[in-house]
């Protein structure tokens, strides 16, 4: 029997993997062929989805991207034995932009069936768990702590002493709340995650619940993934069928259940607070901080909040060390982070390394450059709220304190692209109408500010008193990030602020047409 | 919206409520589903949810209306996401919003008179690096761009 895999994951569905997997499975059977099509995660390489993977004696071969139409010469080329092809790029994991990587998140993520139990555990899975469930929750903080982990949502706050908080807490009732709102534009790791390998997201979360002492964890995943939301939803039954969730956990006396929850089109119930709000069911506002939701949280009670990446992280820290984990990285980013390359990118997709390379290297040497074949002009990291750097930053080390020090952020580690035919004015004004559209409406700098901030950027390309204008919209920019509640309307200046400052020429296109 | 014919709707809504323990921290979870077997939250449900949760009216209606995926009122045949954020816009995302806004006569926002689809904004749909990304029906496309878009578009047109 030759196993074949074609993934389910939205990046291969949106490209219509499904007919291909039928195309597959059809051309087998008329061929008399003794083959079985696994539906695995993506290997991250979005550039040639759907990826189809072959199982030979000589490893895993790679074919990509197939369409339907390629499926029958794929055959006639023996493909199935690992056969030449136009579209071949011979062992997968002998592929640059996988080879060249330090996966340990992604590890296992498009190597397996997400909802194979047996090849979770075949490939490393619950090893973590296992470890924990030998350790006191103060030994499992203190690998946490250990592991110099930092939360992988965009603030990079320790994690070990987030769940040092909440395990100091003297509440009986604690929560785990995963954050996978993942609304940045540029971002697509937790999506692939939890489609391609949602154990490990569930192994991460129930060690945090033995840490902190919770039997109760919330999911929030943000409606716009429906394939991510499914397969959670599915492997939380398998799990919890198999006793690796809910009472007596691995016949413990711990016990740990796991809600999934669907959010509902609102990017600010990303931040934290208003995603508490929004699992409370109710409006999606910020709330003043403190108190701090590891003290009161979720109903109140104590709770460990973290990203998917954060929790993701922590089974092969406590599988192998924190010091493994804290081995990796550059100064005080610690381990590894898997960024992700997005926009005019001619190979985009999931790139997890140590911290530490430049900007310039992940974009070429990964990426290959543009998609288009023109010059990149500017690049956005870390999501909307994320600067726009020019060319000339592009030797920045990909490190949160670098970052900071460029007048960036990393985030959550989105990196898009943007080629030489971009208008920095208007992506400045697509950052203001975005706050606009997503304010929780909370703060007046936020709400009002940014509705201002898209009518002065408009007045000023079309050349209306551009001196006046200028300085009024720094005023507003400087009103927003010192008076808003949160970073929504906080750091909605930076992309604007830093478009202005490395592009100031996009800014005038009347002055400049005239010219 | 009297032409809302109510106590079917209200009967959904409260078996829908209901299957969720009346829990209040469990609305978003009825409003999905109710938007789901209905196609939008009619008016008539937001009393009858408040009374089973036993919330205000006012809290009721301000969830509904504080977020982008409910709706109140029902949606075309069909629905076309577009994703209008960075990456798609690098990657030719406003030519893509451009062309299904021309090809549907509406504006992204808006549903066709006769109700055959509604074209809505979406900012991310997870696709960012194989953009311009959209979604027909809960499909997800990527690359919607020469002619897999003008595919796309005779499909979503018939
Ligand atoms: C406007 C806004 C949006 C945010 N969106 C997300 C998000 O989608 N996912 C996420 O994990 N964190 C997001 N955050 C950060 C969270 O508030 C929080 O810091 C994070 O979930 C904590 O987890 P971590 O320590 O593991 O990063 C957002 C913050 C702001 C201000
Ligand atoms: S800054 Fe904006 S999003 Fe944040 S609390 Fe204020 S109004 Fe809400
Ligand atoms: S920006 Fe369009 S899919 Fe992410």
């Amino acid at each position: 029997m030759i196993r074949l895999f074609v993934p389910r994951d939205s990046f291969a569905l949106a490209l219509d993997a499904d007919a291909v997997a039928a195309r597959i499975t059809a051309e087998a059977r008329e061929r008399k062929l003794d083959i079985v099509v696994v539906r695995n995660g993506s290997r991250g390489l979005a550039f040639l989805e759907p990826l189809v993977e072959v199982d030979t004696p000589m490893g895993r071969m790679a074919y990509g991207p197939v369409t339907v139409a390629d499926v029958a010469s794929l055959f006639e080329a023996k493909f199935h034995e690992g056969g030449k092809h136009p579209l071949a790029h011979g062992r997968t994991d002998a592929i640059p932009f996988l080879k060249n990587q330090q996966r340990l998140t992604f590890a296992r993520c498009g190597l397996t069936d997400p909802l194979s139990l047996a090849d979770y555990q075949a490939h490393g899975g619950f090893a973590g768990l296992a470890a924990a469930l030998k350790k006191s929750p103060a030994d499992i903080v203190a690998e946490v702590t250990a592991s110099g982990l930092r939360g992988r949502g965009g603030a990079g706050f320790p994690t070990g002493i987030k769940w040092q908080t909440v395990l100091n807490a003297a509440e009986p009732e604690k929560y785990i709340c995963c954050n996978a709102d993942e609304g940045d534009s540029g971002t697509f790791a937790d999506r692939m995650l939890m489609e391609g390998d949602p154990f490990l997201l569930i192994e991460g979360m129930t060690i945090a619940g033995l840490a902190a002492g919770a039997r109760e964890g919330f999911l929030y995943i943000r409606s716009e993934y429906p394939q991510a939301i499914a397969t959670m939803v599915r492997a939380c039954e398998l799990a919890q069928a198999a006793g690796f969730l809910g009472q007596s956990i691995q016949g413990t006396n711990h016990s740990f259940s796991l809600h999934v929850r669907t959010g509902a089109g609102a990017y600010i119930c990303g931040e934290e607070t208003a995603m508490l709000e929004s699992l409370e069911g109710k409006r999606g506002m910020v709330r003043a901080k403190p108190p701090i939701p590891a003290l009161e949280g979720l109903f109140g009670k104590p709770t460990i909040i973290n990203n998917v990446l954060s929790f993701a992280a922590v089974p092969d820290i406590l599988a192998r060390g924190g010091a493994a984990y804290q081995a990796l990285g550059l100064g005080r980013s610690r381990g590894t982070l898997p960024f992700q390359l997005a926009g005019n990118v001619k190979q985009g997709g999931l790139v997890e390394l140590a911290f530490g390379p430049s900007l310039r290297s992940l974009i070429n040497d990964f990426g290959g450059g543009t998609a288009s074949g023109r010059p990149i002009r500017a690049v956005q990291v870390g999501g909307p709220l994320g600067a726009y750097l020019p060319e000339a930053a592009l030797d920045t080390p990909l490190d949160y304190e670098a970052f900071a020090g460029a007048s960036a952020m990393l985030g959550h580690g989105g990196v898009v692209v943007f080629d030489d035919t971009v208008d920095m004015g208007l992506q400045a004004r697509f950052a203001m109408e975005f706050c606009a559209v997503e304010s929780c409406g909370k703060c007046t700098p936020c709400r009002i500010g940014a509705q201002r901030g898209v009518e002065v950027i408009d007045r000023l390309r079309a050349s209306e008193n551009p001196a006046a204008n200028l300085a009024l919209l720094k005023d507003l920019c400087q009103t927003m990030t010192d008076a808003s509640l949160c970073a929504m309307g906080g750091l909605t200046p930076m992309p604007v602020l830093s478009a202005l400052s490395h592009f100031p020429e996009d800014f005038q296109p009347a002055a400049k047409a005239a010219e | 919206m009297s032409q809302t014919p109510a106590s079917p709707a209200v009967e959904t809504a409260t078996a829908i409520a209901q299957a969720h323990g009346n829990r209040p921290d469990a609305l978003l979870e009825m409003l999905h589903e109710i938007q789901h077997r209905l196609g939008f939250i009619p008016e008539a449900v937001i009393p009858a949810l408040a009374q089973a949760l036993n919330r205000s009216r006012a809290e009721v209606f301000g969830v509904v209306s504080f977020y982008h995926d409910f709706r109140r009122q029902p949606a075309g045949r069909h629905v076309v996401r577009v994703c209008r954020a960075e990456a798609c816009q690098a990657r030719g995302g406003r030519e893509t919003e451009a062309a299904l806004q021309q090809h549907l006569r509406l504006k992204t926002g808006e549903t066709a008179p006769d109700g055959s689809v509604t074209l809505e904004a979406v900012y991310c749909l997870g696709l960012c690096a194989i953009g311009p990304a959209v979604m027909v029906d809960g499909k997800l496309h990527a690359r919607a761009e020469g002619k897999r878009l003008a595919t796309l578009l005779t499909e979503v047109a018939s």
